[in-house]
């Protein structure tokens, strides 16, 4: 069956990047697939996948989603009700929380229960720049990533309230959750788009669901 | 473990790759998109594409670069030269650039720096300086290293990282093209003022240099050009050779 992969346009970012690798990815695994861009919450109706990237502080991007009318709904029911594979990256990962911490206090997506907090910054830079290691700490997923390098960066990240939802965990001053996974919804705190092979290994398990 | 990034630096006037020695005289060097993909496949950890010509109707030709590059390397992607406007970077964004770096136009107009970052957040924003000591003070340069501003760089550091820059690209125009190391001094100082991630640039001759940037120099990454174009050192060379010092590299 032919995959129809919407990356959600809210006006965040360097979006050519996620959906080149996943066409990568798709091609990759000889999958079928139409990897497209789009504002329009219609457009979700007929995805079998969607992918929410996110750059920049937390408050722009959920203003972003919220701008657009029906957006936030359509991606209600398509996660919600549809229970379809959903999969967040970066401040679209943070979005899935109940709150941010960033700049005040902001209200997420409220799909995987935590909040967003700020990295401690006393002895370590922020931004957390750079390739990181992730430590897997919870085989129970349809997603396998390898324990290896990806590439980070952020200031904030995502204090889960429950650790069956952290997939895997990753280092910098603190142990912080680097990927998120609850029932169909899956997030990343690193780029896998940015991630050479063993992200592009990730994003191909994602479009296998 | 946070990983010290290395990251070959491209010079790329009108489409092609050139690295200038000590900014002046222009090697051909190739095509920037297979260069980019070899050492994305080869251990970068990031690519750096600095616009050299940057003239109206090149600027374009490198939007169609950064396009072509986005469609087959998978590693971070910076690119710099000639940035003026908030136009110019959403531009390099939405070609698929991942970070803009900003020089010239940062010191004519600092406020750029924040409302680049507030824009687009501080995570794409790289401030660029090239600096040249003069006397006991290392005075920054705009245009290329052509002209002196008269700025101190440890002053204009502190500024730029207030202003909302998520990233240095610290370059010695006294060292650069000179094969004989970074300037560890010049490094050192800038790590103590600043607490965002530093670039360093400018002078790797050899293996030891890397390790001297990322050791004594406390640089977060380290940027080279003609040493990785050339093939006088790989990328994995330095890499093995940084780890066998106990410096954390992504192998």
């Amino acid at each position: 069956m032919k995959k129809t992969i919407t990356i959600v346009d809210y006006g965040s970012g360097n979006l050519l990047s996620a959906q080149q690798s996943f066409i990568k990815a798709a091609g990759s695994i000889g999958i079928d697939a139409e990897i497209q861009i789009s504002n329009n919450p219609k457009k979700l109706e007929l995805s079998t996948h969607v992918v929410l990237p996110g750059q920049g502080a937390f408050k722009t991007c959920m203003d972003g989603i919220q701008k657009i009318p029906g957006m936030e709904d359509e991606l209600n029911q398509f996660v919600k009700i549809k229970q379809r594979p959903f999969f967040g990256i970066c401040v679209g990962m943070q979005l899935l929380a109940d709150s941010s911490e960033e700049n005040g206090n902001h209200q997420g997506l409220g799909w995987i229960e935590g909040t967003i907090k700020k990295l401690p910054g006393a002895d370590t830079k922020l931004p957390h720049m750079g390739w990181n290691s992730i430590k897997i700490v919870n085989k129970n997923s349809e997603i396998k990533p390898a324990e290896n390098d990806y590439y980070f960066v952020h200031s904030y990240y995502f204090d889960c309230t429950n650790s069956d939802n952290v997939l895997a965990e990753t280092k910098y001053a603190i142990n912080f959750p680097s990927i998120v996974n609850k029932e169909n919804v899956y997030g990343c705190q690193f780029h896998p788009e940015k991630s050479s092979n063993q992200g592009l290994n990730i994003i191909k398990d994602f479009i296998n669901l | 473990m946070l990983k010290k990034r290395i990251i070959p630096c491209l010079d790329v006037k009108d489409g092609r790759v050139v690295k200038g020695i000590n900014f002046i005289d222009l090697v051909d060097a190739g095509d920037p998109v297979e260069q980019a993909k070899f050492y994305s496949e080869n251990g970068a950890d990031e690519v750096c594409f600095l616009d050299i010509s940057a003239s109206l109707e090149e600027r374009d030709t490198m939007l169609d670069v950064l396009k072509k590059t986005a469609e087959e390397v998978f590693i971070p992607l910076t690119v710099g030269g000639g940035i003026k406007s908030i136009k110019n970077i959403k531009d390099s964004l939405m070609a698929g650039a991942d970070k803009v770096s900003i020089n010239s136009a940062a010191i004519k107009n600092p406020d750029i720096i924040k409302n680049a970052s507030e824009h687009f957040g501080n995570q794409c924003i790289v401030v660029a300086i090239d600096v040249k000591k003069i006397g006991s003070s290392w005075m920054v340069h705009s245009h290329g290293g052509t002209i002196n501003t008269n700025i101190e760089a440890f002053g204009w550091l502190e500024k730029t990282q207030n202003l909302g820059a998520g990233e240095i690209l610290l370059t010695s125009m006294d060292r650069d093209g000179t094969k004989l190391g970074f300037d560890i001094e010049l490094l050192t100082k800038a790590s103590k003022i600043l607490d965002i991630p530093l670039i360093a640039s400018g002078g790797v001759g050899k293996i030891d240099h890397f390790y001297e940037g990322a050791e004594k120099g406390q640089a977060d990454a380290l940027l080279a050009a003609s040493v990785f174009h050339f093939n006088e050192i790989s990328i994995m060379e330095v890499k093995e050779f940084l780890k066998t010092k106990n410096i954390a590299v992504r192998l």
